[in-house]
């Protein structure tokens, strides 16, 4: 008779175990702050169809301190979302041969920020144009 | 190769995801600021930036419309996929209840995004 | 010399399927030199102080795969790391994270044997040659494409790292999809079709959230994450593009 009986451990708290995945979840989470400004743009969309006073009221509500330290944090959170999503990239990527060499992972992240930072750039350049 | 094996869903899903996480990793922390710091505080950005005849004209506008459409939408998206996917690994897993609240957000907010802007008219 | 050894306490995560409920962790008093790995180290406690303590080992020298454990936490091979790195702290040492325990430091690594004949780990030729028409030419690009996911030695570390393994053990996982990909990147092979059936079902690539570690861990830089999440792009097309030419893939 087998005297075997394997022992399954609980997965009950696995991510506070190691660093690297306190980092994962730190990073899982900066998805609640993306929604959260989703959510308020999506309200905006609605007050703008509603007219010219429903846009006004949520531009007013836009500046009440309230939304604006909500407005703070969900910067700080999504700026780590672009961290994040960009170092981990080199992993998820298929390779790129550049002059018959592989793309190193450095070379990625760096890549992946410099275009958000030019998007940002280019966006914040965009809308003072449209502005004018 | 192992049998019965079923095809995942999760392409469509993981897709709108893949989308989402980079328009927001791209574009996120720029709009933040323009929306929720810069124009309520008045920096920067010239007065009426965010005036109510300049807003409707972008969202009147082609690409605008598009725009809006994307960054709401394909945010919930992304951030539905993430939220669905986090909750299995804190070892929540109400099945339907989680997926429904999640992707069904999404999709709602989807839906009344597109709503909106097709009622502003071109 | 023995007297002017250092000794470094050593915590082993024990389970003794006979007559344990749980596992539970002992502490050993182990004098070390600074050449000693943890390997050595839990050699040692076997040899004098309880020799039912079970683990697996074989080459010492980082190549046969046998030797994982979680030291401190971390998925290590216990052959390559020493001992020295952690005095005069003390060491933890448990069976790899994610499978179920056998015996102390000793997993049931059946389920991964499963998933790694499942991928079918074997070239299927893309075109039938005779002998007459000679060998395979491969060019280095052809080459290049794979030979980074031929290194993989089964330690099964990245199992050890990946949590996604951990909460569904049906996952096929990170080395079994790393070879997987190799395979299937091959020029001679012809069978990446046949292993969509896999990658793109329940147990497979989307299974994957991307935390990473997998590959942080694996001793022979094998970049298992790459493998899964080029395949998560794989399995997307194949299921978008499926309505345009219907075959291949599962149902």
């Amino acid at each position: 008779m087998s005297k075997r009986r394997p022992y399954v451990r609980s997965m009950d708290g696995w991510w506070k175990k190691n660093p690297f995945f306190v980092e994962y979840m730190i990073h899982e989470s900066t998805a609640l702050f993306v929604a959260a400004y989703a959510f308020v743009l999506l309200v905006g969309l609605i007050r703008l169809g509603q007219g010219e006073a429903a846009w006004n009221g949520w531009l007013e509500a836009m500046k009440s301190p309230l939304s604006l330290v909500f407005h703070l944090a969900f910067l700080v959170a999504i700026a780590y979302h672009t961290y994040s999503w960009f170092v981990i990239m080199p992993k998820t990527l298929p390779p790129i041969i550049v002059g018959g060499k592989r793309v190193g992972p450095a070379a990625i992240t760096g890549g992946g920020l410099l275009a958000a930072v030019v998007a940002s750039i280019a966006m914040l350049a965009l809308v003072w144009r449209i502005a004018l | 190769m192992k049998s019965g094996l079923k095809r995942s869903n999760a392409p469509i899903f993981w897709s709108l995801f893949g989308a989402g996480g980079m328009l927001s990793a791209l574009f996120g922390p720029v709009l933040v600021f323009i929306t929720g710091i810069a124009v309520p505080l008045g920096l920067l950005l010239p007065a009426g930036t965010m005036s109510y005849p300049k807003m409707l004209a972008f969202a009147q506008n082609f690409i605008g419309k598009g725009f809006i459409f994307a960054v709401i939408a394909l945010f919930l998206w992304f951030a539905a996929h993430r939220i669905y996917h986090s909750l299995h690994e804190i070892g929540i897993h109400p099945g339907l209840l989680a997926k429904l609240l999640c992707y069904g957000s999404a999709f709602a907010a989807t839906l009344i995004s597109a709503y909106v802007l097709l009622g502003l008219g071109f | 010399m023995s007297d002017t050894k250092k000794i470094i306490e050593i915590e082993v995560l024990r389970y003794q399927p006979e007559s344990d409920t749980e596992p539970h962790l002992e502490v050993y008093k182990v004098p070390f030199s600074d050449d000693m790995s943890v390997l050595q180290g839990v050699q040692y406690i076997k040899d004098n102080f309880d020799g039912s303590l079970t683990f697996r080992w074989s080459c010492r020298m980082a190549i046969c795969g046998s030797c994982g454990m979680m030291i401190n936490g971390i998925p290590k091979l216990s052959c390559e790391t020493f001992l020295r790195d952690y005095y005069p702290n003390r060491v933890r040492v448990e069976a790899m994270a994610h499978f179920p325990i056998e015996k102390d430091l000793v997993v049931d690594l059946s389920g991964f044997i499963g998933k790694l004949e499942s991928i079918q780990p074997y070239i299927i030729p893309r075109e039938a040659r005779s002998l007459e028409q000679g060998e395979y030419i491969q060019s280095p690009e052809q080459f290049n494409a794979y030979i980074q996911f031929t290194s993989c030695i089964n330690c099964t570390l990245c199992y050890a790292a990946c949590p996604q393994f951990g909460l569904n053990p049906d996952f096929i996982g990170p080395a079994a999809i790393a070879l997987l990909h190799r395979y299937n990147m091959d020029s001679r092979d012809g069978a990446a079709e046949q292993r969509m059936e896999l990658v793109a079902s329940e147990e497979g690539v989307f299974n994957c959230s991307a935390v990473g570690y997998c590959s942080e861990v694996c001793p022979k830089h094998v970049d298992p994450a790459n493998a899964v999440n080029i395949n998560k792009t794989n399995a997307a097309k194949d299921y978008f593009l499926r309505f345009l030419s219907p075959k291949g893939g599962s149902k």
